[in-house]
């Protein structure tokens, strides 16, 4: 029974320093805003520019794998321009999202871990408090900005390259009539329902991974095991919060018939 | 140095995000096609409108004119009340048009069909089609088949 509570207690509590933590190091306003810019494009940089190339490759297979698997289930029901139809809303409203917030957790939200986590085991990040420079505002605010701000592109990007690799397998390959595969796809996608509503997912997800990856490596063990145990958490806890957050929100944006 | 170089490449990294973001917008959902153009409005009322929803097409000839703006039940009239925009280049369609709801296919979607009247006079904003046919619904039409089957007898 004592037990119980003691665990219960500590997982609120450890809840309640996550979000201390994120209050805390977005609402600290930087000293010098010149600095601050320089610190986010830096790690926008290595974040979001770095895994551009992962992000379009995949995209890029998962459209043409698409193609082909909706082409040969509707050719039999002879209506293969539907094919763009399903390219556009497959990949708008959930592969898009899902699998850049995926594929992001696996390179850059881990990465991000590795990186705070080494700095706290250095002791880099109790030499910022000596010298009087916050570590929150430093290290983690342009982490977490740069983070959220890349996810929704990355996703955008992700759909763009699918959508258009799903279009020369079918159309170029395939042999679907070109007309009826955009008019068919322009005549079931809307902008508001579809393409925002992905990136109001993606922009979530954004949130949930880069809060869970900073995190992660903030609160560490400063030893070897303990970054590798972080690193592994931050994946593992990012892409199941990824996958249950979908499902809330599909549910509460394409769940009224 | 290093700096400015990465500077370069997070620009273009944000104007390629744009540039997708444009390309989803204007190809994908054909934003520029059915955006809410500076149609007309008309009004329908129909019995049943048997799946009707919201942004089906209204058509003449087979041909897209228009869009379903919204659906509400008449207290008034018990009857559902359909308001459509219509294209503003299409403006003549005569007064005594009939408005049917049709299927697409056999399980296909259901949306508005507009056959041509006679009348001299055309719809203007606002308006509202009178002669109107509402869905077809499977259950009442095999309840009139046993009907005049079993009158028969």
């Amino acid at each position: 029974m004592k037990t119980i509570y003691l665990a219960i207690h500590k997982y609120i509590e450890s809840v309640g320093r996550a979000g201390v933590f994120l209050f805390q190091s977005l609402f600290r306003l930087p000293v010098r805003w010149d600095e601050a810019i320089r610190l986010y494009l830096k790690q926008i940089y290595s974040v979001g520019v770095l895994s551009l190339i992962i992000i379009m490759v995949s995209g890029a297979f998962i459209g043409m794998v698409l193609a082909l698997q909706g082409y040969s289930i509707l050719t039999s029901y002879g209506s293969e321009s539907a094919v763009g139809q399903l390219l556009a809303l497959t990949l708008l409203r959930e592969l898009g999202p899902v699998v850049t917030g995926l594929l992001f957790a696996g390179r850059a939200g881990s990465a991000l871990t590795a990186e705070i986590g080494l700095m706290k085991t250095t002791e880099q990040l109790s030499s910022y408090e000596m010298m009087g420079i916050d570590p929150l505002r430093r290290v983690i605010a342009p982490r977490l900005l740069a983070g959220v701000t890349c996810m929704p592109i990355l996703a955008i990007i992700f759909s763009a390259v699918g959508i258009w690799a799903g279009m020369l397998v079918s159309v170029q390959w395939l042999g679907v009539d070109e007309g009826s595969f955009w008019s068919s796809m322009q005549q079931s996608v809307y902008f508001d329902t579809d393409i925002m509503n992905g990136v109001i997912k993606s922009l979530v997800f954004a949130i949930a991974v880069v809060w869970i990856a900073v995190y992660q490596g903030y609160v560490c063990q400063p030893t070897s095991e303990g970054i590798g145990r972080a690193t592994t958490r931050t994946v593992v806890l990012g892409s199941l919060a990824i996958l249950g957050l979908d499902f809330l929100l599909t549910a509460a944006m394409f769940g009224d018939f | 140095m290093k700096d400015a170089k990465a500077n370069v490449l997070v620009g273009l990294f944000m104007l390629f995000g744009v540039v997708a973001f444009v390309y989803l917008a204007m190809q994908v959902s054909g934003l520029a096609f059915n955006e809410k153009s500076n149609g007309y409005t008309i009004q329908a009322h129909f019995d049943d409108i048997g799946g009707l929803t919201d942004r089906a097409k209204v058509t003449i000839a087979g041909v897209t004119v228009g869009r379903v703006e919204s659906i509400e039940y008449d207290k008034q009239y018990y009857m559902a009340k359909v308001t459509m925009s219509i294209d503003s280049t299409v403006d003549n369609i005569p007064t005594d048009s009939a408005i049917a709801i049709l299927t697409s296919g056999l399980i296909g979607e259901k949306y508005l069909g507009i056959s041509i009247g006679a009348e001299e006079d055309v719809l203007k904003d606002g308006d509202e089609i009178y002669d109107t046919q509402s869905a077809l619904v499977l259950e009442n039409l095999i309840g009139q088949f046993l009907m005049s089957a079993g009158g028969d007898e």
